[in-house]
C-alpha cells in the first residue's frame, strides 16, 4: 500500500495555492490533514501528479467571532477548533458534536475545511455544517472567491461544488441563539467510527430542525413546525432519505433510528434548560 | 526420580508461582523491539509487490508480465509457470485430488488470491508494476453460502474432487440412539459461527535468501510455528529439512494463531528470491492481510441433546459444516478435530453421535486462530444449554451444576476420548457465583426488568484443552488411513540452558512467543532452580532451524507453554541443577540431596560448605579436568519433553486431544438500549482454573487478552463476504475490533487444580475466554430479549432487529422503492430511473448506438476503439470526490429491439477491482417530439474496491450510472441539426465498417 509517484508543493500564500490549482487542474489535489486523502493514496485510488499542502499558508490560520458567525480558516484542525474557547456558548452543536470526531489523534491533524471538502456523508462537521445553515467560502485565482450555503455545497457522495480550480478558504457556522436549543447524537459501532446515524435537532421557539447524516448521500435537514404530527413527520422524513445496507447496518435501523433516535433527541432537547448553552453578552 | 512442582526449600527463593513484572517490556517501552520489518536486510535485497486476484472464482487463461519487465527498477516477476517448475503444491491434511500452491497455477479461488510477484528495487516500484501485470480472466460461478456451497448445482471450486464437500467422518460414542429413543425431552439448536481472527497490529514479513551454490533457502519471517509446517514448506520447495534455514525475528508485533498463515508466503517468497537471484523482503499491507491472510473456521452446527425432565443430558448430537474457505491449507481440518475428545466441553455426556464434515467456498483459507476450534464448539453447546433451561423451564445455572463432571472422577476420561487431568468444576462455579457477585446481578436484572429495561444474564462453563496432540489432525482419516499412514502423536516440547565460562545463564525455548512473557515465566523457573537472581538469566525465544533445538510441536499455539515449554525449561534446569549438584557433592565429599541452590550461592544448610554458583559452574570450562569424571565439561543441556498421555488415536477413535483441560465458568449481565440495540457489559466475571499458576499477573494479562479479542467477535468483528463472493472487510473501519474503550474490566478469579500430567503442574491460560466469551454475551442477550436465535457479531443492527421493529410504511412518492440490496449481496445495486429526452424513440435509439454518443456519455472516456459491431473497448477514468480509477472497459450493445428498448453493458478492470454493469433500457414516445428513457439496471463491483469502499459503493455506482443519463440527456439537448449531422455522417462510416445500412 505505497502511493504512486506525485510531486509534493507546500505554498506559502493563498494567491500561490490557487494559481497552481489553476494550473494543474484536476491533476491536482490540496492536502491539509490527510485524514482521508493519505488512506486513499496510499490505496491508490487517486494518483494526483500534483499534492498541494497548504498547512503552510499562514492567513488561513485563525478562529474569529465574527458577530453573526464563527469563521473557521482552512488551516485549523479539528482539535483546535474544538479546544477553541468559547466554543460551548458560541456554538453549541460544535461543542457536543465534535468529540464524535474520530480520536484525539486523527482530529490533531484533521482539518475542519477538510473535512467539509470531503463530504463524506457520514462524517459530523458537513452535518453540523448543514445543521445550522453555514457557509463555505471558495478562492479561486486572481482572489475571486464565492460564498455557498451548505445545502448547495453538498452535492451527493463525496461530492461537492467546489471546482477543482478553487480552495475552500473558510466556512462559516453560524452562532448560537439564545432561544435556540441543540443536540447532538450519534450511533456507530465504536467511539470514533463512521457514524451509522448521526442526528442533530435544533429548536427554536415551535420550529424544529432535524439534520441526519450517515444515511442519504449527504447530511440533509428537515424542518418541523409544532403542528405536524411528528411520528409521521419522522416517518416521511426517515423513507425520503434512500437508506441502504451495509456490512454493518441495514437500511431497516436505520429508518427505524432516524424515527425513534430521532424523536427521543427531539424530547430531549426539549426538555433541556433554555440557558444551558445560552451564548454570553 | 519424583518432580514435584517446587523442589525449593524454605531458605531457597521461590519464583515460580509469584508475580513478577515482565522482563520483555523495557524493550517495548523504549520503542527497541525488533519486529520483522525491522531486521536487517543484506545488501541488494529487492522488494516484493503481489498481483491479487479480484474475482473470488475465475480460471487463469493467460498471465503476461512483459509490461511490467520494462518498467523501472523491476528485476523479475514470479508467476504460476515458475512455482510449477520449482515447486511442488502443498500437502493436503485429507485424501482428495486437490491441490493448493503458493501462487494459483490454474484458478483463482478468492478474492485476494495471489496470481504474481512483481520484485523490484523498492515497494514503490513494485506496486508501480502490479499494473504492467496482465491478467486474462475467464470468470467462474461462486460457492460462498456454506450451505449452499454442499448443494448439487453448487459451483465446484476443485473439479477433480466432484464437489466441496472435501470430509465427510461421523463418529459414534456410547449408544447415543438408545439414549434419544429414551429421552424425556430432545432440545436442538442450529447456529451459525463467524470468521474472525487475531487481528495483529504487524502483518507478515518474509525475507528470503537463496544459496544456488547449496540450492539452500535462509527465510527470516514472523512464522509462529506450529514447526509442523516446516515440513510442509520443504516439502513445497522441494528441498531437504537443512536446507530450508528459518529463523524468527526477536519481538513479534502480535499473532495468537494469524502468523501461522504466512507459511505459503515463506515459500513464494524463497521462490522469488530463486528468480532474480537476490534476497526479497515482502511486507504484508493491511488490505492484503485483511482479504488474503487467514481466518478463523466458520461453521454451521446442528446440535440435538437428549434430556431428562431434570435437564440432564443423556447424549448429544451434533453435525459441524466446517468453511475452510477455498484450499484446505495446514493444518486443517485441524479446527474440526482440535477439540474432538472434548465435544462434550465440562460435562459429563456419554453418549455422542458426530458429524463433521470440510467444505470448499470461495472465501481466504482458515487457519489458527485464538481458541482454535473452541469458539465454534462452545457457542452451539452453550447456547444449548440456555435453550434446554428455557424450554425445561429450569434455571440456566442448575442445568449446568447438573451436567458437571462430578467432583473427585478425575482424572476423567470423556466420551470422545479426553483424559480432562484434573479440577473441581463445582467447586468453580459455587466460587465464581460467590465471589462474582451474581447475586447483585440477578438483583439489577430484576430492577431493570420492572423498570421495563432490557437486561439479561448468560452462563458459560467450559474447558479449555491446551498443549495440542499431534495426532488430533489425523482424525480426518478413517483408522484404515490412518494406519497406512503410520501414527502421528505427542508434542514435543525443548528448551536449552547453557551457562557459560563467567557462570552467567542463558536460556533458549523453542516457543516463538508473541508478548506473552514467556521470557519472564522462563527465567522465574531457572531463577528459581539454579539459586540465581531472575535478572542475570538472558533468555532467548529467537527460532533459528539452523542451529536451535526444536521439533514439528514447537512454536507458538495451543496454549503449550506454561504446561509443556516452561516443563521443559524446568526439566533442563534440573539436569543444569543434578550436574552442578554433583560437582559439588564431590568437592564437599557430601550428599548432592544436601546442597542447595540460593542467591547465587551453592551451599549445604547449616555448614560452612560454600561456592559462588559462577565459580561452580565456571569450572566445567576452565578446569574439567578437577571435575569428577563423570561430569564432561562445558554446560549446555537441552531438555526435550513430550507426555506420554498424548496417544495416537485407535481403532475406537478415541483421541486425546490435549494434555491438559482447564476450567473456565463465566457468567456476565448486560443491558441493551431499547432503541440503538447496542449491547453494554454490565459485569463479566470469569473464574478460571488454569493448574498452577506459574506467573499470576501474566495469566490475568492472558485472560484480559483473550477476553478483548472475545468481546470483539461477540459483538462487532466479521469477515464479510458478499453473495457474489466479494470481500467487503478490507479496512479496519469496516472489520472493527474493540479498542480500550470498548472493553470493560473483567472480573477475573482463580483458582489452582495442579495438572498431575505437567512437569510444574501449569496448564493453558491463553485461549480460554475466546472459547467461553462469545457464547456467554449471546447467552445474556438471547435471555435480555427472550429469544432463540442470536447470531455474531451482535451489533447494534442485527440486535434492535431481533427485537422487532414495527416499520410505518413508505409514504407514498416518498424515497426510493426498496432495492432488492442487501447487506450481504455487498456492492450489487439493482436500481431504476429515468431521464426525459428531446427526439423521438428513434433518434434516441439511433444516438445511443452511435459510438461519439458513447464516448461522449461514458464518464471520463479517454478512447473508445470499435472491436466488433456494437462493442468498443475504451479507456475510462471514473471517480467519485477524490478517488479516480482508471479502467480498460468494455462497451457493448445487446438485444437491440429499436426503437423501444435495448441492453447496455459495460465491464471494467483496473489495479483498483473491476466494476461490471447491465442496464436495460426502454425508450417511451412523449409528446412533443420527446423521448422518456427508462433505465434499470445492476451493477457490481469487485476486488480492492469493494473490499475498502463498502459503505459508499452503492451510492457511488448509483451517481456514476446517472451521469451516464444526465450526459447523454444534456448530449440529446445540445441541438438538434448537430446531432442530425453525427447522426447522418455515423450511419455513413457504420455502412463502411460492418457493411450495413443505417438503422432499420
Amino acid at each position: 500500500m505505497k502511493p504512486a509517484t506525485f510531486d509534493y508543493t507546500r505554498p506559502g500564500t493563498r494567491r500561490e495555492a490557487c494559481d497552481l490549482l489553476h494550473e494543474f487542474g484536476d491533476d491536482a489535489r490540496l492536502i491539509a490533514g490527510g485524514q482521508s486523502l493519505m488512506a486513499v493514496l496510499n490505496m491508490r485510488f487517486a494518483q494526483p501528479g500534483l499534492l498541494i499542502d497548504i498547512a503552510g499558508i499562514q492567513d488561513l490560520h485563525y478562529i474569529e467571532d465574527r458577530g453573526d458567525y464563527l469563521a473557521v480558516g482552512a488551516g485549523i484542525t479539528q482539535a483546535e477548533l474544538l479546544e477553541h474557547p468559547g466554543l460551548a456558548e458560541k456554538v453549541p452543536l460544535l461543542a457536543q458534536a465534535m468529540p464524535w470526531i474520530g480520536h484525539a489523534q486523527t482530529r490533531n491533524r484533521g482539518t475542519v475545511c477538510g473535512s467539509i471538502a470531503h463530504a463524506d456523508p457520514s462524517a459530523e462537521l458537513p452535518l453540523c455544517l448543514t445543521a445550522l445553515g453555514g457557509e463555505v467560502v471558495l478562492e479561486a485565482r486572481k482572489g475571486k472567491t464565492r460564498k455557498l450555503p451548505a445545502h448547495e455545497f453538498f452535492q451527493g457522495i463525496l461530492t461537492t461544488a467546489k471546482r477543482t480550480d478553487e480552495l475552500i478558504t473558510e466556512v462559516r457556522f453560524p452562532l448560537g441563539q439564545g432561544n435556540e436549543r441543540y443536540r447532538f447524537r450519534e450511533v456507530s459501532m465504536r467511539h470514533g467510527d463512521f457514524a451509522i446515524v448521526a442526528l442533530a435537532v435544533r429548536i427554536c421557539g415551535d420550529r424544529t430542525d432535524l439534520t441526519v447524516g450517515g444515511v442519504a448521500d449527504r447530511p440533509v435537514r428537515r424542518s418541523m413546525t409544532g403542528n405536524d404530527a411528528r411520528a409521521s413527520w419522522l416517518n416521511h422524513f426517515a423513507w425520503s432519505l434512500n437508506a441502504q445496507d451495509d456490512a454493518h447496518a441495514s437500511a431497516v435501523y436505520r429508518r427505524h433510528l432516524v424515527r425513534e433516535l430521532g424523536s427521543r433527541l427531539i424530547d430531549e432537547c426539549s426538555a433541556q434548560k433554555d440557558d444551558t448553552h445560552a451564548p454570553q453578552g | 526420580m519424583s518432580l514435584a512442582p517446587s523442589m525449593t526449600t524454605t531458605n531457597e527463593k521461590q519464583f515460580i508461582g509469584t508475580r513478577q513484572p515482565r522482563l520483555e517490556d523495557e524493550v517495548l517501552l523504549r520503542g527497541q523491539g525488533r519486529y520483522g520489518d525491522e531486521v536487517p536486510t543484506p545488501p541488494g535485497t529487492l522488494y516484493a509487490a503481489i498481483v491479487r486476484s479480484p474475482h473470488p472464482h475465475a480460471r487463469l487463461k493467460a498471465v503476461d508480465s512483459s509490461r511490467a519487465l520494462e518498467m523501472d527498477g523491476v528485476h523479475g516477476v514470479l508467476t504460476g509457470e515458475d512455482v510449477r517448475q520449482w515447486a511442488l503444491p502443498f500437502p493436503v491434511g485429507v485424501r482428495q485430488p486437490m491441490e493448493h500452491w503458493c501462487l494459483a497455477v490454474d484458478k483463482v479461488r478468492y478474492v485476494g488470491e495471489p496470481v504474481a510477484v512483481v520484485i523490484a528495487e523498492n515497494r514503490y516500484l513494485a506496486e508501480d508494476a502490479l499494473s504492467g501485470v496482465t491478467v486474462d480472466y475467464e470468470t467462474l460461478p461462486v460457492a460462498v453460502d456454506t450451505e449452499f456451497a454442499i448443494e448439487s448445482g453448487a459451483a465446484i471450486l476443485h473439479e477433480k474432487v466432484g464437489g466441496n464437500v472435501v470430509s465427510d467422518r461421523t463418529f459414534r460414542y456410547g449408544d447415543p440412539e438408545t439414549a434419544f429413543a429414551e429421552a424425556d425431552r430432545q432440545v436442538s439448536i442450529k447456529v451459525r459461527f463467524p470468521r474472525s481472527s487475531c487481528m495483529p497490529i504487524e502483518c507478515y514479513v518474509v525475507l528470503a535468501q537463496f544459496d544456488p551454490a547449496n540450492s539452500a533457502f535462509d527465510i527470516t519471517s514472523n512464522f509462529q510455528g506450529p514447526y509442523a509446517l516446516h515440513s510442509v514448506m520443504c516439502r513445497a520447495l522441494q528441498v531437504p529439512a537443512n536446507r530450508l534455514r528459518l529463523r524468527t525475528p526477536p519481538e513479534s508485533g502480535g499473532s495468537f494463531g494469524i502468523k501461522q498463515g504466512v507459511f505459503p508466503y515463506v515459500v513464494m517468497m524463497g521462490l522469488a528470491a530463486r528468480k532474480v537471484g537476490a534476497p526479497v523482503k515482502w511486507v504484508e499491507d493491511r488490505l492484503e492481510h485483511l482479504q488474503g491472510a487467514s481466518s478463523g473456521t466458520n461453521r454451521v452446527s446442528t446440535l440435538e441433546a437428549a434430556v431428562t425432565r431434570e435437564g440432564r443430558v443423556t447424549a448429544l448430537r451434533l453435525d459441524q459444516l466446517d468453511d475452510c474457505g477455498a484450499y484446505l491449507r495446514a493444518p486443517e481440518p485441524a479446527t474440526t478435530y482440535r477439540m474432538h475428545g472434548n465435544l462434550t466441553g465440562a460435562y459429563a455426556i456419554r453418549n455422542l453421535a458426530v458429524r463433521n464434515r470440510i467444505v470448499m467456498t470461495n472465501k481466504t483459507p482458515t487457519g489458527l486462530n485464538r481458541g482454535f476450534g473452541g469458539p465454534q464448539v462452545y457457542f452451539p453447546l452453550e447456547r444449548l444449554m440456555q435453550r434446554i433451561a428455557v424450554e425445561l423451564d429450569l434455571d440456566p445455572l442448575d442445568v449446568i451444576r447438573t451436567n458437571l463432571v462430578p467432583k473427585g472422577a478425575f482424572p476423567y476420561r470423556s466420551a470422545a476420548g479426553s483424559l480432562l487431568d484434573s479440577g473441581d468444576y463445582p467447586a468453580g462455579l459455587e466460587k465464581g457465583v460467590r465471589e462474582g457477585g451474581l447475586e447483585e446481578l440477578i438483583q439489577r436484572r430484576d430492577e431493570a426488568r420492572r423498570e421495563g429495561r432490557y437486561y439479561g444474564i448468560g452462563y458459560t462453563a467450559a474447558v479449555e484443552p491446551s498443549i495440542s496432540n499431534m495426532g488430533y489432525i489425523t482424525m480426518a482419516f478413517t483408522p484404515e488411513e490412518r494406519k497406512r499412514a503410520g501414527p502421528k502423536n505427542g508434542a514435543v516440547s525443548t528448551a536449552t540452558i547453557s551457562v557459560d565460562p563467567l557462570g552467567s545463564v542463558s536460556v533458549h525455548v523453542s516457543s516463538t512467543p508473541q508478548g506473552q512473557g514467556h521470557q519472564t515465566v522462563a527465567a522465574q523457573i531457572v531463577a528459581e532452580t539454579l539459586g540465581v537472581p531472575l535478572e542475570s538469566i538472558s533468555v532467548n525465544v529467537e527460532l533459528d532451524t539452523g542451529k536451535d533445538a526444536w521439533s514439528i510441536a514447537s512454536g507458538n499455539y495451543s496454549s503449550r507453554f506454561s504446561g509443556a515449554v516452561a516443563g521443559a525449561v524446568y526439566k533442563a534446569a534440573l539436569k543444569v541443577r543434578a550436574r552442578l549438584a554433583a560437582l559439588a557433592a564431590e568437592q564437599w565429599n557430601i550428599d548432592s540431596d544436601d546442597i542447595r541452590f540460593s542467591e547465587g550461592r551453592v551451599y549445604v544448610e547449616g555448614t560452612d560448605q560454600s561456592s559462588s554458583f559462577h565459580r561452580l559452574a565456571g569450572a566445567t570450562h576452565w578446569s574439567p579436568g578437577t571435575t569428577p569424571q563423570s561430569e564432561p565439561g562445558g554446560l549446555r543441556e537441552t531438555a526435550f519433553w513430550t507426555p506420554p498421555e498424548l496417544e495416537a488415536p485407535g481403532d475406537d477413535e478415541l483421541i486425546n486431544s490435549s494434555l491438559c483441560y482447564g476450567f473456565i465458568f463465566d457468567y456476565c449481565g448486560v443491558e441493551i438500549d431499547a432503541i440503538t440495540g447496542a449491547v453494554r457489559i454490565d459485569r463479566y466475571v470469569t473464574l478460571h482454573d488454569a493448574g498452577r499458576m506459574l506467573n499470576p499477573q501474566l495469566v490475568d494479562g492472558q485472560i484480559r487478552g483473550g477476553f478483548a479479542q472475545a468481546l470483539g467477535a461477540a459483538l462487532m468483528e466479521e469477515f464479510v463476504y458478499g453473495a457474489d463472493g466479494n470481500f467487503q472487510s478490507g479496512t479496519l473501519a469496516d472489520y472493527l475490533i474493540p479498542t480500550s474503550v470498548e472493553v470493560p474490566e473483567p472480573v477475573i478469579l482463580h483458582m489452582e487444580t495442579p495438572s498431575p500430567f505437567t512437569p510444574l503442574g501449569a496448564k493453558g491460560v491463553g485461549e480460554g475466554n475466546n472459547m467461553s466469551t462469545p457464547v456467554c454475551i449471546a447467552n445474556a442477550v438471547a435471555d435480555a430479549l427472550e429469544t432463540r436465535d442470536v447470531e455474531l457479531p451482535l451489533t447494534p443492527s442485527k440486535v434492535r432487529i431481533l427485537m422487532g421493529i414495527e416499520e410505518p410504511p413508505r409514504p407514498e412518492g416518498v424515497g426510493e422503492p426498496e432495492t432488492e440490496a442487501t447487506a450481504s449481496s455487498g456492492s450489487r445495486l439493482r436500481a431504476r430511473d429515468s431521464v426525459e429526452l428531446p427526439g423521438t424513440p428513434n433518434e434516441v435509439f439511433d444516438a445511443l448506438l452511435n459510438p461519439q454518443t458513447l464516448a461522449a456519455i461514458i464518464p471520463g472516456c479517454h478512447g473508445l476503439e470499435m472491436t466488433g459491431e456494437n462493442e468498443y473497448r475504451a479507456d475510462v477514468t471514473v471517480g467519485v470526490g477524490m478517488i479516480r480509477a482508471r479502467f480498460d472497459a468494455r462497451v457493448s450493445l445487446h438485444d437491440l429491439n429499436p426503437p423501444d428498448s435495448l441492453q447496455l453493458r459495460g465491464y471494467g478492470s483496473s489495479a483498483m477491482g473491476s466494476a461490471e454493469a447491465f442496464a436495460t433500457v426502454t425508450l417511451t414516445a412523449l409528446e412533443g417530439n420527446r423521448t422518456r428513457l427508462d433505465y434499470d439496471y445492476e451493477a457490481t463491483v469487485g476486488g480492492r474496491i469493494a473490499s475498502v469502499g463498502g459503505r459508499m459503493l452503492q451510492s457511488a455506482s448509483k451517481m456514476i450510472i446517472g451521469q451516464v443519463f444526465s450526459r447523454f440527456s444534456r448530449r440529446m439537448g445540445g441541438g438538434t441539426s448537430r446531432f442530425l449531422f453525427l447522426q447522418r455522417l455515423w450511419q455513413r462510416i457504420r455502412a463502411l465498417l460492418t457493411g450495413k445500412g443505417g438503422p432499420s
